[in-house]
């Protein structure tokens, strides 16, 4: 098979999504591996592109390496900033997982690797946002709205979690 | 023309899932293992917009459905990162394995 230029563009994205998930695992200090995992969302993004998905490589540019990198990177600045990640679990610990994790890659890989199905031509990536667009508002109108209401409870959720009850407070110094 | 195969989509999908796997497993702070759990969600957006591609019938649905999971995985996020608050304020630590207090 000839290189074209949309498997050179996969090769490149896939490589480096892994190594962004491998030096999450190697790294010791935490604001590194969070940052590592940056470059693992953006190349996601890229893979998206190819699969013609152009609304939804944004929408992850935007939430993934945007706003929940922050997020993380603001809870780490806020708690222990310093920290390096000590492994307390032991080395055989460690490698029974591995060894587990390694053996539900090989199970799903059995059952994916020669997964054929014939390739149809498809019109997504014609006006891709249109599309979605008119799919998500006439047959996923509720869900969309179901959605926009649990954003909300999660938004009053996090505020009521996060914040400080000084009443309790009190009552631990007495 | 000879374009990429879904199974390299579906690979590429499988190892990420399986590095957040062994992140959220093997890390001890708790930021590290809730960016694992977002890196597995994403392969699982992965699968999903590749089968709106190359799927027995391919439709615009996985991509609007990876949008729906992308919003939960940010409601998630801040849920996760509040809860991370009210703990270190009480416990003042960041450790999952001293995180136990439900345990005994």
């Amino acid at each position: 098979m000839s290189l074209s230029g949309e498997l050179i563009a996969f090769l490149g994205l896939a490589l480096v999504a892994i190594l962004g998930g491998v030096l999450l695992i190697t790294l010791t200090k935490v604001v590194h591996m969070v940052i590592a995992l940056v470059f693992t969302f953006l190349s996601i993004a890229g893979i998206y592109m190819l699969l013609s998905a152009e609304f939804v490589a944004v929408v992850q540019i935007l939430i993934y390496s945007g706003a929940i990198t922050i997020v993380m990177l603001f809870g780490i600045m806020l708690t222990k900033h310093q920290e390096r990640e000590e492994p307390s679990k032991g080395r055989w610990g460690k490698f029974s997982l591995l060894l587990a994790v390694a053996g539900f890659a090989v199970a799903v890989y059995l059952g994916i690797y020669n997964l054929h199905i014939p390739v149809q031509p498809t019109t997504l990536h014609e006006e891709n946002t249109k599309q979605i667009g008119i799919e998500l508002f006439s047959k996923y109108v509720i869900p969309f709205e179901v959605m926009s209401v649990l954003l909300l409870v999660a938004l009053v959720g996090a505020i009521v979690l996060a914040k400080k009850d000084d009443k309790d407070e009190e009552g631990d110094q007495l | 023309m000879t374009g990429v195969p879904l199974s390299a989509y579906l690979v590429l999908a499988l190892v990420l899932f399986c590095i957040g796997l062994y992140g959220a497993l093997v890390k001890r702070n708790v930021v590290i293992v809730l960016i694992s759990i977002e890196l597995m969600l994403n392969a699982a957006n992965i699968n999903l917009v590749a089968f709106s591609k190359f799927g027995v019938t391919p439709s615009i649905t996985g991509q609007v459905f990876s949008l729906f999971t992308i919003t939960i995985a940010a409601a998630e996020a801040a849920v996760g990162l509040a809860i991370l608050m009210a703990l270190y304020r009480n416990r003042k630590t960041v450790n999952v394995d001293e995180m136990d207090s439900m345990k005994h």
